[in-house]
């Protein structure tokens, strides 16, 4: 207990010399600050004991106590950030390193002029205030976990995006978390606003990298609000470096005959932990949450996700799959809760996860909650090898058992990489399966 | 009417209470309770260690709340009459000596315990309220070498055997309904099966409970040695009382080198009334462990009573190819709630395990399957099916699944597949059009939806499970 009390007097003093920097800012937002703040005090970080973090244990992330990054540093000169640029998001993309906004890496060109793609602290001080006003914290407030309060707490670093009614957004919207590692080991907050409204679309690539392996921490938020009719496919890209720490939370809420997409891919970090909530909350709502992971020793990777269906005839797919190797562990705890009015709902989960390794360990929980009678609702998960029998095709086709198994491998994670819309995304997946892959062959 | 709408449910027709005089201690829990009942009981001096040891690790528990689906007014542990005995002549050589008033109340109850009248090969351990009336067929199971009696003669006639498997599948302290369990149990049924001999019939016990005040804390304890083989039901029933009375048991398993217990359970404790009024409150414990290889445990349930069901009968794969199997069929109807489902916990070298479960929700009922599937790491090759479907009657029940699916060696093979339907106004529309019944129709579709649990059970309980699933949603189209 003593120890949990010492945690929160650390950030609460870097808390108070961080809200005094903050001058200038709408009123409201020191209150939201504030009250995250004594939200997360309140709450203190998650242990093993609650049910929601029974497989994750982040003790040794508190410990650590990561002081918050974007405390008056100056900007890092930092070098080759386009090797992270998504091709497709070129001239459309904001680039954040440290948690602070890197205007020379950023680039709005290919957005047109009616979408407001803007950096958060900017956004907060400028006309944007009361869309931020109306929707910031919304989703991601009382709802949320601890990591999130905190969030809210040291809020500053990330970006608002939002496209007008009926305004259809080309280009793929790039929003680069790097860290570039310096002396001392921090923690980053960023905080993403999407506003999509009335039969918009946009697609967003959320990436979060790290020029250097290091041990720091990021905590991040998205909200997403999917208007009438619109459209929001969503990318997120996690690859930070082997030693660091990535908690986030996605949240996101559809309106009537929107659609939401969420495509995450896990690569790197030591632990991390991914919360994902969609509220389907007006009848034709839909959405497809599908996902990857892909971790190796040493790495922990878990995914919670709940998916609500408020009202009628509404649809909701989801596919997790899971590639694990070395002494490796993921969790995935999937809910889908079918709320007494919600007629007509149409959803599926599955979560299948392949272990290549003896050392590897899965803890899934796919679970389903309906109060209503009139549903289609089915969830399977899986956990094992590749099929003999298909193994035995291959071989009695002549290829090397090596080379059979590494072909089923990638067949297995494909089904997830070949629905991603933009080439830069499934090649940099492709690479980083074919790098493991032939890193067993090796070994 | 086209929609599928459940009216009534037939009225609860063991819902008689037996006018008898009763031997009761008085209300409460305490240190001297436990001593008292040991005393009542005239126990060896280490069976009451065993209940005082229960008894104190059960004061520094809690109630398990806040992770089951089930919601119920707190438990007033203080009000539960922990003893009650119907009255009757110290000795029971013979049938004719017990209580001709509880032969009628379990003739009534459709178990006559003359054993001329039972069905054939079917011997019974009747328990009423806290104590054990009647054993049936006992001399013919003993010229086979099986054991089968109450659980107080086997703590007197075979100490050795009771102190050797007694808590060792389910500790005092595994969870606070056990820990309870453990300090206060009456009675039960013990079963021992010595090393190469199968059964040559069916076993079973029937609990009956009485007394308005009363819960019932009974213990079973199954032991099957290196390759012998038994198969055991057991079923229950209850008065209807607008108060919720409290049954806690503990039933523990054990089977060695291939061995194998069936184990198989029709419960129908009384499930209060359509406001959910009164009840049992069915907390179990229920585990086996598969020990030696190649032995196996098969669980099979038919829940369709209890105000609230709160139980996962449990596999503990520990001998190497050793199966574990876990069929159950859950109804809920008006208020009932139900959190059940199954553990199975694979230790050994190409252990296996089934799990097939089927839900129905009717009224405003809430029904839950929970269920853990844990390959440790030692167990290369394991493998694990697991089907969950819930069928939902009515717009205002749940259906609920949570698997916990926690694997560790990478040569394991788990799948779970779960599916939440309704009775579909097409089936319903083929069936009638076909001449059938809507109420026929009805009970077709859901004894068809329960079939693959159904054949697992042996056959009269089978019939007998049918049909109760038949009386349970009665009128239910309308």
């Amino acid at each position: 207990m003593s120890t949990a009390v010492k945690e929160k007097s650390i950030y609460a003093d870097a808390f108070r010399e961080f809200a005094a920097s903050r001058e200038g800012e709408p009123a409201w937002v020191g209150r939201l600050r504030e009250g995250a703040f004594g939200y997360f005090e309140e709450l203190g970080f998650p242990t093993t004991d609650e049910e929601d973090w029974k497989y994750t244990n982040v003790a040794p992330l508190v410990r650590k106590a990561f002081p918050p990054a974007a405390l008056g540093r100056d900007e890092v000169e930092v070098v080759g950030v386009e090797t992270f640029v998504s091709a497709e998001a070129g001239r459309s993309r904001l680039v954040f390193v440290n948690g602070v906004y890197s205007p020379e890496h950023s680039s709005r060109e290919a957005l047109p002029p009616e979408v407001t793609v803007e950096e958060l602290g900017a956004a907060l001080a400028g006309e944007h205030g009361e869309v931020l006003w109306n929707h910031l914290g919304r989703l991601s407030g009382e709802r949320g976990n601890a990591f999130e309060a905190l969030n809210a707490a040291f809020l500053g670093g990330g970006a608002l995006l939002r496209v007008p009614k009926g305004v259809v957004v080309e280009a793929p919207v790039q929003l680069l978390f790097l860290t570039a590692p310096g002396e001392t080991e921090a923690a980053t907050f960023p905080r993403v606003l999407v506003v999509a409204e009335r039969d918009s679309r946009l697609d967003l690539i959320e990436t979060h990298a790290s020029t250097a392996d290091a041990e720091y921490l990021t905590d991040a938020v998205v909200e997403v609000f999917v208007g009438e009719g619109a459209r929001v496919t969503h990318y997120k890209v996690q690859d930070e470096a082997g030693s660091a720490y990535h908690v986030a939370a996605t949240r996101a809420e559809v309106s009537k005959d929107g659609t939401y997409d969420l495509t995450t891919v896990t690569l790197g970090a030591r632990l991390s932990r991914h919360e994902i909530e969609v509220v389907l909350t007006s009848p034709g709502a839909a959405c497809h949450v599908d996902g990857l992971y892909l971790v190796g020793d040493g790495q922990h990777a878990d995914t919670h996700s709940l998916i609500e269906h408020r009202e009628p005839d509404c649809a909701s797919r989801q596919t997790y799959k899971g590639i694990l190797d070395g002494k490796s562990r993921a969790v995935f705890n999937g809910r889908v809760y079918v709320h007494e009015g919600a007629r007509g709902t149409d959803a599926q989960q599955s979560n299948k996860n392949l272990l290549l390794s003896t050392d590897a360990r899965v803890d899934t929980k796919p679970q389903l909650e309906i109060y209503n009678d009139d549903v289609k609702c089915a969830h399977g998960a899986t956990v094992g090898q590749l099929e003999e029998e298909e193994l035995f095709y291959l071989l009695s086709r002549g290829l090397h058992p090596d080379l059979a198994r590494n072909l089923l491998t990638y067949g297995f994670a494909e089904e997830i990489v070949e629905k991603i819309r933009f080439g830069s995304i499934r090649a940099q997946l492709d690479e980083a399966i074919l790098n493991r892959l032939h890193a067993r062959l090796e070994a | 009417m086209s929609t599928i709408e459940l009216l009534t449910n037939k009225e609860y027709k063991y819902g008689f209470v037996t006018d008898i005089e009763s031997d009761v201690i008085p209300k409460g829990l305490g240190e001297e309770t436990v001593r008292l009942i040991s005393e009542k009981k005239g126990e060896p001096e280490w069976m009451l260690e065993f209940r005082l040891k229960a008894y104190r690790q059960w004061l520094k528990m809690s109630e398990p709340k806040h992770w089951p689906n089930i919601s119920y007014p707190e438990v007033d542990y203080q009000d539960i009459i922990y003893y009650s005995a119907p009255k009757q002549k110290a000795t029971k050589k013979s049938l004719d000596e017990v209580d001709p008033e509880l032969l009628r109340t379990f003739e009534k109850l459709g178990i006559p315990l003359n054993e001329q009248k039972q069905l054939a090969n079917v011997a019974v351990d009747a328990v009423f309220d806290s104590v054990s009336v009647a054993t049936t067929y006992k001399e013919k199971l003993k010229a086979h070498g099986v054991v089968f009696c109450s659980f107080t003669e086997a703590i007197k006639d075979y100490p050795d055997l009771v102190k050797k498997y007694l808590g060792s599948v389910v500790p005092v302290g595994d969870n606070y309904f056990a820990a309870l369990n453990s300090a206060v149990f009456s009675d039960g049924s013990f079963v021992f099966v010595p090393k190469g001999v199968r059964c040559p019939m069916e076993l079973s016990t029937y609990f009956r409970i009485n007394n308005q005040e009363s819960g019932q804390f009974e213990r079973t304890l199954i032991v099957a040695e290196e390759g012998a083989h038994v198969s055991y039901l057991e079923g229950c029933t209850a008065p209807k009382f607008d108060k919720n009375q409290l049954h806690a048991a503990v039933v523990e398993l054990v089977a060695l080198d291939d061995a194998e217990i069936k184990y198989s359970t029709v419960q129908n404790w009384y499930a209060g009334d359509e406001e959910g009024k009164g009840g049992i409150y069915n907390f179990v414990t229920k585990r086996g462990a598969c020990r030696g290889r190649n032995s196996k445990i098969s669980w099979t349930q038919v829940e369709t009573g209890s105000a609230i069901t709160w139980k996962y009968p449990s596999c503990i794969l520990q001998g190497d190819n050793s199966i574990g199997e876990f069929y159950s069929v859950a109804l809920t109807n008006h208020a009932q709630q139900a959190d059940t489902g199954t553990k199975m916990i694979h230790i050994g070298k190409n252990t296996r395990s089934t799990i097939v479960s089927k839900g129905i929700s009717a009224g405003k009922s809430n029904n839950s399957y929970r269920g853990l599937v844990k390959v440790l790491p030692g167990a290369e090759g394991a493998r694990n099916y697991t089907q969950c479907d819930s069928m939902l009657i009515g717009g205002r029940s749940g259906a609920n699944t949570f698997p916990y699916i926690e694997v560790m060696n990478n040569s394991a093979r788990v799948e779970h597949e779960a599916t939440t339907s309704r009775i579909s106004e097409e089936q319903l529309f083929y069936l009638q059009q076909r001449g059938i019944s809507q109420e026929d129709a009805v009970s077709l579709i859901i004894n068809g939806f329960c079939k693959d649990v159904f054949r697992e059970l042996p056959m009269e309980f089978a019939v007998e499970a049918q049909r109760l699933l038949g009386l349970k949603l009665e009128n239910s189209v309308g």
